[in-house]
């Protein structure tokens, strides 16, 4: 009897980490190849729109990014007025020409018919800017655009 | 004395290094694809081209305006109402000659939907988000349409229930067992049969 009772008055034993490393390198692991690394950092608000008709993009190195929207908290002093941004920083409407063709530099050249144009414009801006923008990829010949949009009912882009 | 075995690497911060790398992904990870409505922008052409006639009862115009409202056919509508309305007109098929069209073959609509043209005018103050609606609604009345022919169609080619959306997406899928080139030939000729139309008009 002597024997049980010994053993009832040891303390909780340590819960064993020798496996901790293994978990969390397990998610590590997925996390790294689940990633695509954000290619811009925002400088606008880029709330985008819903829609329920949207298509997915494939293949996302042929994909170039056009951002448009109201300069965010942090870059005050640029004005209210919705602005566009390529790469990091803000841009004008003539700067697109330059910044397709730099974009089609990197391609290889058997690419470039399929580089697409996503058009992440937020909610609030108008169609003015959107138009000259559109503009812009007809003189320079990338006609493939697609608006970016999450899916959603449209009934959520109502004006607030 | 003189061979002492090396001692043991001690492994207890292996977790906080991976979970410093693991914080680090987690932070930089987007993890949405990009998704959102494609569309096919005109080619700029300088030769002179010769006007095209197209009948005004082929054309079915959409306004939206400075204050987002919406005026089909000199009429105003309401964003919900414009799907049922364009798939009205897409699927007339007054000349007769659409044999798939369910529609009221009413003289003052549409020929064909080969013939119908959406034509989408919006101001510069149009907001972005009511100018998506509107595309997206409209896009979504032809995808109204094609499902349908797909699944007239399909059973025929041995597609069963399978509407246009989820036909592209068999397609487009490395997955999927079954006749490729079969579904390519039944997607493009929904495609032929309802083709996208929708041209936007360019202020000046």
């Amino acid at each position: 009897m002597a024997k049980f009772a010994k053993k009832k008055g040891g303390e909780l034993p340590a819960v064993n980490t020798a496996s901790l490393p293994d978990i969390v390198f397990m998610l590590l692991f997925f996390f790294m190849v689940a990633t695509v690394m954000r290619e811009n950092t925002l400088k606008i608000e880029n709330n985008l729109p819903s829609a329920d008709q949207i298509e997915k993009l494939e293949k996302k190195d042929l994909v170039m990014y056009i951002y448009a929207g109201k300069p965010s908290a942090n870059y005050k002093q640029m004005g209210t007025e919705a602005r566009i941004q390529l790469n990091d920083n803000f841009a004008e409407v003539n700067e697109i020409a330059a910044f397709i063709n730099a974009e089609r530099a990197t391609k290889r050249e058997e690419l470039v018919p399929f580089l697409t144009t996503s058009l992440k414009v937020d909610k609030n801006a108008n169609m003015g800017l959107v138009g000259d923008i559109k503009q812009e990829l007809r003189k320079v010949n990338a006609l493939k655009i697609n608006y970016a949009a999450i899916q959603g009912d449209v009934s959520k882009n109502k004006k607030n | 004395m003189a061979k002492r075995s090396a001692p043991e690497v001690n492994a207890g911060s292996m977790a906080d290094i991976a979970f410093l790398l693991l914080i680090f992904f987690l932070v930089t990870t987007t993890m949405e694809k990009d998704s959102g409505i494609s569309r096919k922008l005109p080619p700029i052409d300088d030769t002179e081209q010769e006007d095209v006639v197209i009948k005004q009862k082929n054309i079915f115009t959409v306004l939206i305006n400075n204050k987002d409202q919406l005026l089909v056919e000199d009429e105003l509508m309401t964003l919900r109402d414009l799907r049922a309305a364009a798939v009205v007109f897409l699927d007339n098929g007054g000349d007769g000659s659409c044999n798939y069209c369910k529609g009221t073959k009413d003289q003052r609509s549409s020929d064909n939907p080969d013939k119908a043209i959406i034509s989408l005018k919006n101001a510069r103050e149009t907001s972005y988000a009511q100018y998506i609606s509107v595309q997206n609604e409209l896009v979504g009345a032809y995808n109204v349409l094609r499902n349908r022919r797909a699944l007239e169609l399909g059973p025929q080619r041995g597609f069963r229930d399978m509407n246009f959306i989820e036909m592209q997406n068999h397609y487009k899928d490395v997955k999927w067992s079954g006749d490729k080139e079969k579904l390519a030939e039944v997607i493009e000729q929904i495609k032929v049969e309802y083709p996208q139309k929708l041209s936007e008009v360019q202020e000046q």
